[in-house]
């Protein structure tokens, strides 16, 4: 390694590091970009799901990294009912493994160094002032200095606590996952599954979102105070014996997203947070995807531009502009998780049911919202304001 | 030594290195590298929010200690290949 200090390093190579890699070089940054793992982009522990206009902002949609082109999400009622809704402008199910390499380049093009198998075991302290991380790069301690930080460290994040920021995610609000990649299976690679209700995911939901007519990634997310009684892979196990009993098992993974509000601090002294660790995720989706690249593309230019006119104190600046741009958003969506949470089988069936009495073209997301907001009327105003700002 | 306290249990070799354990820690207890995962036994206050998280079942709580049990550590897999 080159014996030279970087203006911000970079801790995690997911979406949101390398977003935020990108923007802080092409700000006129000198960037490192630090990985734990072998591989950038693997393991995926994600059912890859993004939409067309989330993805498009930031990179040209390339077949090379898309398993599926999707039209429609199809919605599952607990007593099998289902609606099918379009999905506005589109999206895909990603093969992540490329795109995240893909996302890595482009930060690379603009000059971010990258070194994998380089775990941050600690921020590097001088004075009482972080001055850069520890690593174990290759399993030799090396220390590297820098002015700013970026955690990008994921729903595993360390690094805000080292910082002095708490960034421990309530249980109520984690959702812990299973999922697996299924192959020999009959599934419409036009169309995102969501299975709902207690037998599935109790207060979560269910996907089975296609990689081809053979293939998919089966996986469920469910609040860690739900799992507490019953564990996400219990629920996995009997869906997929159920539902696909002859399936080929091509992976099979544990995860968590951190379906909360951003997280309180997301900015300390030259330390920011982007993506799963500063809590950026849809907390009523559970994507993370384009939201912690928005994230990282906002923590990327604000820190390019804190080294460019030599003050830290800008750094507050990422925090102002996220919450414009996305934050204020999570907050209601997050009200709106916490309501749907609340659902039981019964709730589910009477929107599915209302959803169905509506005339086809009126199957839009909106109008299952409708018939949702029917039966829980104190959401009504939580969801009028997402959709009217 | 584990702490005399110590309730967690890592099951060995049972992990997938997924990091929601770690995510809802309330005390920094927990390292996670590529593949490997060890508590760290003085911050472990035994409040079993991992416990509760992990979506494979990978760490348990014994109320009469753990003491007895076996370790997952890098030290542990040096030993395992040593016969
Ligand atoms: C089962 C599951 C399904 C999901 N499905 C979807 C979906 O369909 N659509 C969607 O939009 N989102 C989905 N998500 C969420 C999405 O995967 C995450 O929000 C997204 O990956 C977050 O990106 P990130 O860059 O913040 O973190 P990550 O992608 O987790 O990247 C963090 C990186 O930091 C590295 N790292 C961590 N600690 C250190 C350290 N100390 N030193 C060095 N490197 C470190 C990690 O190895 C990792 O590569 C899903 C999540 C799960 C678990
Ligand atoms: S029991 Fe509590 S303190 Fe101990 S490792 Fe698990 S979450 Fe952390
Ligand atoms: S949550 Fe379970 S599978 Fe994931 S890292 Fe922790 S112990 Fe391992």
């Amino acid at each position: 390694m080159k014996n030279v200090d970087y203006d911000i390093i970079v801790v995690g190579a997911g979406p949101a590091g390398s977003t935020a890699a990108r923007y802080a070089a092409a700000g006129g940054a000198k960037v490192l970009m630090l990985e734990k793992d072998r591989d950038v982009g693997y393991p995926v522990r994600c059912g890859e799901a993004v939409s067309h206009e989330g993805v498009a902002q930031f990179i040209k949609p390339d077949p090379k990294w898309i398993a599926s082109s999707v039209s429609k999400f199809r919605l599952i009622a607990p007593n099998g009912s289902s609606v099918m809704p379009k999905l506005d402008g589109g999206g895909y199910v990603l093969e992540r493994r490329i795109f995240d390499y893909e996302l890595a380049k482009l930060a690379a093009n603009e000059g971010v160094e990258v070194i994998t198998k380089a775990y941050v075991y600690d921020l590097l302290r001088e004075d009482g002032k972080i001055v850069g991380v520890k690593t174990l790069i290759k399993d030799q301690k090396v220390d590297i200095r820098s002015k700013i930080v970026i955690a990008a460290d994921g729903v595993e994040s360390r690094v805000g606590k080292w910082a002095g920021m708490d960034t421990t995610c309530h249980i109520r609000d984690m959702e812990s996952c299973a999922q697996m990649t299924l192959s020999g299976i009959e599934v419409d690679p036009d169309v995102l599954d969501f299975y709902f209700g207690d037998e599935v995911s109790p207060g979560g939901y269910l996907w089975v979102f296609p990689k081809g007519n053979d293939t998919a990634n089966v996986g469920l997310g469910l609040s860690v105070e739900e799992a507490k009684k019953k564990s996400a892979i219990k629920f996995l196990h009997e869906f997929v014996d159920r539902k696909f009993p002859k399936a080929a098992i091509l992976t099979h993974i544990a995860g968590g997203v951190p379906c909360a509000k951003t997280n309180p601090e997301i900015v300390k002294e030259n330390v920011i947070l982007v993506g799963d660790a500063a809590h950026q995720v849809n907390p009523v989706s559970g994507g993370g995807i384009i939201s912690g690249m928005i994230g990282g593309m906002i923590g990327g230019q604000v820190a390019a531009e804190s080294i460019l006119n030599g003050n830290v104190a800008h750094l507050r600046e990422y925090d102002k502009r996220w919450h414009k741009r996305l934050g204020w958003r999570h907050d209601i969506f997050y009200n709106i998780r916490n309501a749907i949470g609340s659902f039981d089988d019964k709730t589910y069936n009477n929107i599915c049911d209302s959803a169905l009495k509506l005339p086809e073209d009126k199957r839009t997301l909106g109008g299952i919202f409708r018939a949702a907001l029917w039966n829980q009327p104190s959401m009504i105003l939580d969801v009028a304001k997402v959709f009217l700002q | 030594m584990p702490q005399p306290h110590l309730m967690i249990h890592i099951v060995p070799g049972k992990c997938d290195y997924c990091g929601c354990c770690v995510g809802v820690c309330p005390e920094d207890a927990i390292e996670l590298m590529e593949s490997k995962i060890a508590l760290i036994e003085d911050r472990c206050t035994n409040c079993r929010k991992c416990v509760w998280a992990c979506p494979w079942e990978v760490i348990e709580f014994h109320r009469e200690g753990v003491g007895h049990l076996p370790k997952h550590t890098p030290q542990m897999l040096n030993e395992a290949v040593k016969f």
